[in-house]
């Protein structure tokens, strides 16, 4: 039990220490982070199934709207899958089925009368390999735009979103040359640019900073806290430490598709109910 | 024992069992360049051959002549080949009107929009299509097509060289289909989820990122289907006529409506005629035969040249 304590303490201290300026200013304790935040996004006893497989198992879940959401557990347990049914892109796989509610605003994005188009567009998605087209940098970004008939100002909207994703220093005199000249991280980034660029009202990001050194993951990390002002975020990530610093609620997945716990960020770092939780956030997990 | 295993790890000389095993390498390399090369040596032994008897043809007839000429007459000794080279790219570009819009569409059909079920019974129906006999495109052109077509109005001579054309296109639909929907299919669907995840539709999905993505392997497939064109014979020997005729400029409907010839089917007849071996119009089939060599060698420098410019390569 002792040790339990220990290795949580050294957690909750590491993201302490990571966090002093972006953070604790505005709310110390983060007890409370999604109080009084409207519900824009919720699963009730949502199973998803690959073929016979089942890979989410009753998953109830609250985003809250203007927060940061993390989603975290070991790797097969169902992030990405949660994630891809939020904005139907399990509709592209032909063995997924979705079963249970997932509504967005109150309303079931798979009922029969929902655009799956119409939804993505406002719900934008970083995938968790980086996937930039073979397309020029500019291009890559102007895609979206041009599909969604936001083409006003759209060189200036390109250089904004390429500035907020951290990329614009290092591609700003070659944005002609193929997005896929880039090096692992700048791909990343580039994916970012672009879902940001047509300004969705959700964002869904499957760990977006997993291939970043520290200095592009923290300016993506600020990059999260900023959206969250006028958006929503729901992140996927590995990195317990990521987790604590910018999300506002946290939801454990484990392996088998369950969702053991949700809540406050801060509570499931430093109270977790459940053992298992406690294992896993401490690194004692598998 | 140590030591002796030692040596054992270390040594670099071969034993017996590793020397057949380099020896083998070497047999397997060896067959297979033999292989490689193959092709190659044919090509190159078909181009002398061609440009044997070319020479020889050109001894008997001006070059200038036979490449500015307008008329192609080999009984009054007139080896004009500008109506046959008009012949043939007009059946090329009418063919290729009909089969790249219908070929790619049918490619991003197959790729992108259709069932597994509908796949499975398309894809072996373009097959067959494939697999016809061109003299049996030839016939269907000189009796159905035409009298088809003169249904929907259009005063077409018994030969002409739309009819020919229309069927040499239908033919080489399933040359770029196919190879089109290879190219599209191997494209990533991680970069068709990045296009669903930003809003796009399925056709601005098939359009705006596959076709790009795919193009250097569609422009292969117009540039193979349209020297199958170049080179088609049976269907223009029977729909077209044997009339050379230059392609008039200032009347293109006619120059379809009514007969023509190939370059193809010029060759044809200069070995089916009752000629002498020597003659020069016997040896006229060389000098086509190389100018055809020529231009389809061209179209593939031009296809390379643009693919490589719209490349967007994946990885
Ligand atoms: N396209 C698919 N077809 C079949 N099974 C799939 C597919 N995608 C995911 N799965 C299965 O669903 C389960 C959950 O996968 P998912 O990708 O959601 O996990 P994850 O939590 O995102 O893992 P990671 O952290 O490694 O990314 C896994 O067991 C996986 O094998
Ligand atoms: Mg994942």
């Amino acid at each position: 039990m002792s040790s339990d304590g220990a290795g949580q303490g050294a957690v909750t201290g590491m993201a302490d220490r990571s966090e002093p300026e972006s953070r604790t200013d505005d709310d110390p304790e983060r007890s409370g982070a999604t109080d009084g935040a409207e519900t824009v996004i919720e699963s009730r006893d949502l199973d998803v199934f690959y073929g016979d497989e089942q890979a989410l198992r009753g998953i109830d879940l609250t985003i809250p709207e203007h927060r940061v959401t993390a989603l975290i557990g070991p790797s097969g347990c169902g992030k990405s899958t949660f994630l891809r049914s939020i904005n139907r892109m399990n509709d592209l796989i032909d063995v997924a089925r979705v079963e249970g509610d997932l509504l967005f605003r109150g309303k079931n994005v798979y009922d029969e009368d929902v655009d799956p188009v119409a939804l993505r567009r406002k719900i934008g998605m970083v995938f968790q390999k980086p996937n930039p087209f073979p397309k020029s940098i500019r291009d890559n970004v102007a895609y979206g735009l041009e599909v969604q008939g936001k083409t006003d100002d759209i060189d200036e909207r390109i250089h904004t979103a390429l500035e907020r994703a951290a990329l614009i220093d290092e591609v700003e005199d070659r944005l002609d040359e193929s997005g896929l000249d880039l090096s692992g991280g700048q791909q990343q980034r580039l994916c970012i640019a672009r879902a940001i660029a047509t300004d969705p009202e959700v964002l869904l990001m499957d760990e977006p900073a997993s291939a970043l050194d520290p200095v592009a993951t923290s300016k993506v990390e600020d990059l999260v806290e900023e959206l969250a002002q006028e958006y929503t975020v729901v992140i996927v990530t590995h990195n317990m430490q990521q987790a604590a610093r910018i999300s506002d609620k946290t939801a454990v997945f484990l392996t088998g598709g369950e969702l053991v716990e949700a809540g406050d960020t801060n509570e499931i770092f430093e109270n977790p109910e459940h053992d298992r939780v406690e294992d896993y956030i401490t690194g004692k997990f598998g | 024992m140590d030591d002796q295993i030692r040596t054992e790890s270390t040594r670099l000389q071969l034993t017996g069992g590793e020397r057949s095993r380099v020896a083998r390498e070497r047999v397997y390399r060896l067959v297979l360049f033999l292989c490689a090369a193959l092709s190659v040596v044919v090509t190159v032994t078909i181009v002398v051959a061609l440009a044997v008897d070319a020479v020889e043809f050109f001894g008997m007839v001006d070059p200038v002549d036979f490449f500015t000429g307008t008329t192609w007459v080999t009984a009054r000794d007139q080896f004009g080949v500008l109506p046959l080279v008009t012949g043939t790219l007009l059946v090329t570009a009418v063919s290729a009107l009909v089969a790249i819009p219908i070929g790619v569409a049918s490619a991003i059909y197959l790729s992108e929009y259709a069932s597994p079920r509908a796949r499975s019974v398309l894809k072996p129906g373009l097959e067959i299509l494939a697999g016809i006999p061109t003299v049996v495109y030839g016939y269907l052109a000189l009796i159905y097509l035409t009298d088809f077509l003169r249904g929907l109005g259009l005063d077409l001579g018994t030969f002409n060289v739309l009819s020919a054309s229309i069927m040499v296109g239908i033919m080489i639909i399933p040359m770029v289909s196919s190879l089109s929907e290879d190219a599209m299919s191997a494209v990533p669907d991680s970069l068709r989820e990045a296009g669903y995840g930003l809003g796009a539709t399925k056709y601005e999905v098939s359009t705006g990122i596959v076709v790009p993505a795919a193009l250097s392997g569609i422009f292969s497939s117009f540039i193979l289907a349209l020297s199958r064109a170049i080179g088609e014979t049976m269907i223009v020997v029977m729909a077209m006529g044997l009339r050379p005729r230059m392609f008039d400029l200032t009347d293109p409907v006619g120059s379809l409506a009514e007969s023509g010839q190939t370059m193809t089917s010029a060759m044809v007849q200069a070995v089916t005629s009752d000629v002498g071996a020597a003659s020069p119009t016997y040896k006229s089939m060389f000098a086509l035969g190389l100018t055809l060599f020529a231009i389809t060698f061209a179209m593939n420098l031009l296809s390379n040249a643009i693919a490589a410019r719209h490349r967007e390569e994946y990885q």
